[in-house]
């Protein structure tokens, strides 16, 4: 019997100790009449040998980043992942622990998180960070909704048509339901003009959402539409790429009130979309209406430096429907796995990680760019990834691709029809110069036969 | 848990200068940064990380690890988490780069293995419901709940558009989530009352039904470990007034193969795979929230589904016109749903079945070993989990829930959940799952005995032989320091 400890002679025993004669009599408060005559309709139990080759066959049957040299990005991006990383984040006294409500017992966990918290300041320039929310997209929303709690205004909400489109929806799909109206200001070449976005922001608007580098890898003017918004007093949040933050300033430098982040890149494995990262720091004046758990510093009996679960009145289980958000599982396990990269990187293993994505993507970006009927999409200056427009169907020149060994790129069409023919290509670290020459090749010839 | 202290702060332990080579040199020409990125994007100084050797990483986090009380290691009979055994077999499985290497757009016929197992999982899910259809994109039990939430308005929109059901009845030993899900989606939440049996009250569910109520959200078995009999006459009234009934799946190890949610009048439902399929909780997570609905919401949910062609292919269904939209970016936890999937399969029909029975074996032996000491208000049988009471010890020996908890830790084991739910006082809340053994839950049993017959001043104190002792959270939250600073 898979996992269950209980012999037949212990079955007896305990049935007798409660004064049962049988197994089935533990549900007679369950009326009959809703109970199950029969057996589920699942599959028959696998022993550990079977699921092992089972299950083994149906990932092989995968094409991923192992069998084809990966290019793709939009939000999930290839980055390596130090062996220390898997290592200590297999520990079971991490991965199989609870939310550390009992902080005696939970001072792994506890000072990890705080560490997590740390780093993500140090990180993005910020005064504070929660312990980590479902994902970089729902970060987003739950950002948004902490500007609107925090500035209690009308609730006007003015995002950047180039954050990433999921995350728009995301937004829209939460605030359906409140009295907030989102109005996004149209991507111009790539990017958001900031005199648009400026327009677009009224003195009823709580909050601006910005991300820089943007969904097609460009930089915005961001410190223009950091301003546009601090004009009408509205929160500037922004969303970014931990990664880039290896080269790029910091978003308390441009002056960022709320920054959220996928997390994934740091030491994540893209895993199919999840489980990832949400990243939130922002400045002390959120700090009330900040989402999710927060660890905090405290002592002991005997004055010993200690950590545990703190600002909890902010969250659902004390304050049930007037909480700042609902969540309560979070990231953890994410949370931790990101602080071991930082921990193993450092500052000069993110830079090198960073510096290394921005070569190799602008060597890609021109090698692509010499290859006839691909051409840069948009002007101006980006990080790790860029978009080309491709003159043939790019469904037809991404399959050619996908059969010489690349995953060549993402197409953009299904989020801007008007971009139907263009391609999203990302570059990390991880690939090398004759990857890319190769890529560049493999595009060469798609193109030529169709 | 070994009784270390703890190591300094990653910061604390920075040395200038120390690193770890992990990455080659650049392979493309090298030229200067500020030529590709102009300078004003540029960062002038390094980002402020700590800087250390690979050794130094390993040995700080080995050493934090062993200040955790697991699974792994303790029984952690945590009251509402099903804090079960973590089988290893699904470790190495999601381990491998067929599930990690996965990138979410990478093209459907790429990841045929991946969507076959999602579609398989949609399917059983559903099965184990006997609802109708699946989402597996949310990305915990609370966001299930919402994105539930977020279908049923969806639905109500469409079926009334002339009116607006603008409530959602509650249960008050309902879990803090729910209440927090239902404002979040725009509801308006009312409380109904639990009997003195610890069930839904229900003439005050009666009395708070009307034309405005979109949802009530139950939770059966519920918080206190009782089945809810009153469960298929509570979803007649619903239904007669066009309303839904929601259950909060987080109890569902109790009732696997045993009774079905969609069967007993349930319209939606969660499902927490970190609890109820083994998914590990990681400290705090990740979990997974997928839904199951009736037909008449399938519309609804969330996009994309996998879907399969007449030719057994699958694909990624994004042509859903009527669908919420998205609660989270990409496909959804994947890595906890294949683990879930990975349980389902091990356990098959019988397997699952056997599970809810162990489960609520464990817990009435349990209960029935130590009830004498701490009251069970809502006995004398339970499901999978029991609320007892300090309520007396507290009263006569001035020994409290949070007493025994801390104290259990000095005995190696991890505390129950406390003070949840709310509607008993100085409640000790114990699931002990089926994959504790007896010897286990009796030794739990000794030292829930041996604790209340201690001196209540010094438990006061507990624990004792922990890394650190009790902890003042009042500081904590008065002055918070929340990052370290130089
Ligand atoms: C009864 C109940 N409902 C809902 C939840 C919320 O689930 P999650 O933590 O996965 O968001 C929990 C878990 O803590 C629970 O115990």
């Amino acid at each position: 019997m898979a996992y269950i400890a209980n012999t037949p002679d212990d079955v007896r025993v305990m049935l007798g100790a409660i004064g049962l004669d049988s197994l089935d009599q533990l549900f007679d408060m369950i009326p009959p009449e809703y109970r199950l005559d029969r057996d589920l309709r699942i599959p028959p139990a696998l022993t550990e040998f079977d699921l092992t080759r089972r299950v083994g066959a149906l990932l092989a049957r995968n094409e991923g980043a192992d069998r084809r040299v990966c290019f793709l990005g939009a939000g999930s991006y290839d980055h390596f992942i130090p062996a220390v990383v898997d290592s200590l984040a297999s520990r079971g006294e991490f991965y199989t622990a609870y939310t550390p409500y009992q902080a005696e017992a939970s001072q792994g966990t506890l000072q990890a998180t705080f560490e997590y918290q740390t780093l993500m300041t140090q990180l993005t320039g910020m005064d504070v960070s929660n312990a980590s929310l479902y994902d970089g997209g729902s970060a987003v929303t739950e950002a948004v909704l902490m500007a609107l709690a925090t500035n209690r205004r009308a609730g006007r909400v003015v995002v950047a048509g180039t954050v990433h489109p999921e995350y728009r929806k995301i937004l829209e799909t939460y605030l359906t339901h409140l009295d907030s109206e989102v109005v996004t200001v149209p991507p111009q070449n790539g990017g958001v003009d900031p005199s648009a976005f400026a327009a677009a922001i009224t003195p009823d608007t709580a909050a601006v959402v910005i991300q820089h580098p943007n969904f097609f890898g460009r930089l915005e003017d961001v410190a223009a539409l950091v301003d546009a918004a601090h004009a009408h007093g509205a929160t500037a949040i922004v969303s970014v790429d931990p990664i880039s933050l290896g080269v790029l300033r910091r978003p308390d430098a441009y002056g960022a009130d709320v920054v959220v982040a996928e997390g994934q890149g740091l030491g994540n494995p893209m895993s199919f979309g999840g489980p990832y990262l949400g990243i939130l720091a922002c400045r002390q004046d959120y700090l009330r209406k900040l989402p999710g758990r927060i660890v905090g510093q405290t002592a002991d009996r005997n004055g010993k430096r200690s950590w545990v679960l703190t600002l909890q009145t902010r969250e659902q289980h004390i304050r049930r429907e007037k909480a700042t958000s609902n969540i309560c599982t979070n990231q953890g396990l994410l949370a931790l796995r990101s602080s071991i990269y930082l921990a193993a990187m450092g500052p000069r293993g993110l830079r090198e990680a960073a510096e290394l994505s921005t070569r190799k993507a602008h060597y890609a970006a021109e090698a692509l760019a010499k290859v006839d009927g691909l051409s840069l999409a948009f002007p101006g200056p980006f990080f790790k990834e860029f978009a080309i427009r491709c003159d043939k169907d790019p469904r037809a020149v991404l399959e050619k691709v996908g059969a010489a060994g690349f995953h060549g790129g993402v197409g953009l069409g299904r989020w801007y029809p008007e971009l139907a023919d263009h391609i999203l290509v990302a570059v990390t670290e991880k690939r090398t110069k004759d990857e890319i020459d190769g890529l560049a090749d493999a595009y060469r010839d798609a193109l030529a036969a169709s | 848990m070994y009784k270390l202290d703890q190591p300094p702060l990653l910061f604390e332990a920075s040395r200038p200068g120390r690193s770890t080579a992990i990455l080659p040199p650049c392979d493309v020409p090298v030229v200067p940064l500020d030529s590709l990125i102009p300078a004003e994007h540029l960062q002038k100084s390094a980002v402020p990380l700590p800087e250390l050797s690979e050794l130094d990483v390993v040995r700080h986090y080995t050493n934090l690890s062993s200040l955790n009380m697991s699974i792994d290691g303790n029984f952690y009979p945590l009251g509402s988490c099903t804090m079960k055994y973590n089988p290893k077999r699904n470790e190495r499985l999601a381990a491998l780069p067929g599930l990690g290497a996965q990138h979410p757009y990478q093209d459907d016929s790429t990841l045929q293995g991946m969507l076959a197992i999602l579609h398989e999982l949609q399917n059983d899910l559903a099965e184990i419901a006997g609802l109708d259809a699946v989402s597996l994109q949310p990305a915990a039990g609370a966001q299930g709940e919402l994105t539930a939430l977020f279908v049923a308005a969806a639905y109500f929109r469409d079926q009334e558009p002339d009116r607006k059901r603008t409530q959602v009845l509650i249960p008050d030993s309902a879990h803090g989530t729910n209440p927090a899900s239902a404002h979040l989606a725009g509801f308006e939440t009312v409380t109904v009352k639990s009997d003195s049996r610890g069930l839904v009250d229900i003439e005050d569910f009666k009395s708070k039904l009307s034309d405005d109520v979109a949802v009530f959200m139950i939770t059966n078995p519920n918080t206190v470990g009782l089945f809810d009999p009153q469960i298929g006459e509570i979803a007649g009234l619903l239904h007669e007034r066009g309303a839904l009934l929601y259950l909060d799946g987080a109890n569902m190890n109790a009732i696997l193969g045993v009774v079905r949610p969609g069967d007993m009048g349930v319209d939606l439902m969660h499902y927490n795979p970190h609890k109820t399929f083994s998914g590990p909780h990681g400290g705090g997570g990740p979990g997974a929230g997928p839904i199951a609905v009736r037909a008449k919401l399938a519309p609804y949910l969330p996009s994309p589904m996998v879907g399969r062609r007449e030719d057994g292919t699958y694909f990624l269904d994004e042509d859903r016109p009527l669908s919420i939209g998205r609660v989270r970016a990409f496909f959804g936890n994947t890595g906890v749903l294949f683990r879930a999937y990975c349980y389902i399969r091990s356990q098959g029909p019988d397997g699952l079945k056997r599970v809810a029975q162990h489960a609520v074996l464990n817990a009435n032996y349990l209960l029935s070993l130590v009830r004498d000491v701490y009251p069970v208000p809502c006995g004398p049988r339970c499901m999978h989990e029991f609320v007892a009471s300090c309520r007396t010890l507290a009263k006569d020996r001035g020994i409290r829930a949070m007493d025994v908890g801390k104290r259990l830790i000095d005995y190696n084991f991890h505390a129950p959940t406390v003070y949840f739910p709310l509607i008993v006082s100085e409640a000790l809340m114990i699931e002990p799952t089926e994959t504790e053994s007896r010897d286990t839950l009796e030794a739990f049993a000794a030292a829930l005995r041996a604790i209340a017959a201690e001196d209540a001043d010094s438990l006061h104190d507990a624990p004792f032989t922990t890394p650190v002792s009790r902890l003042d959270e009042v500081k904590a939250a008065k002055t918070p320091v929340l990052r370290w600073t130089p």
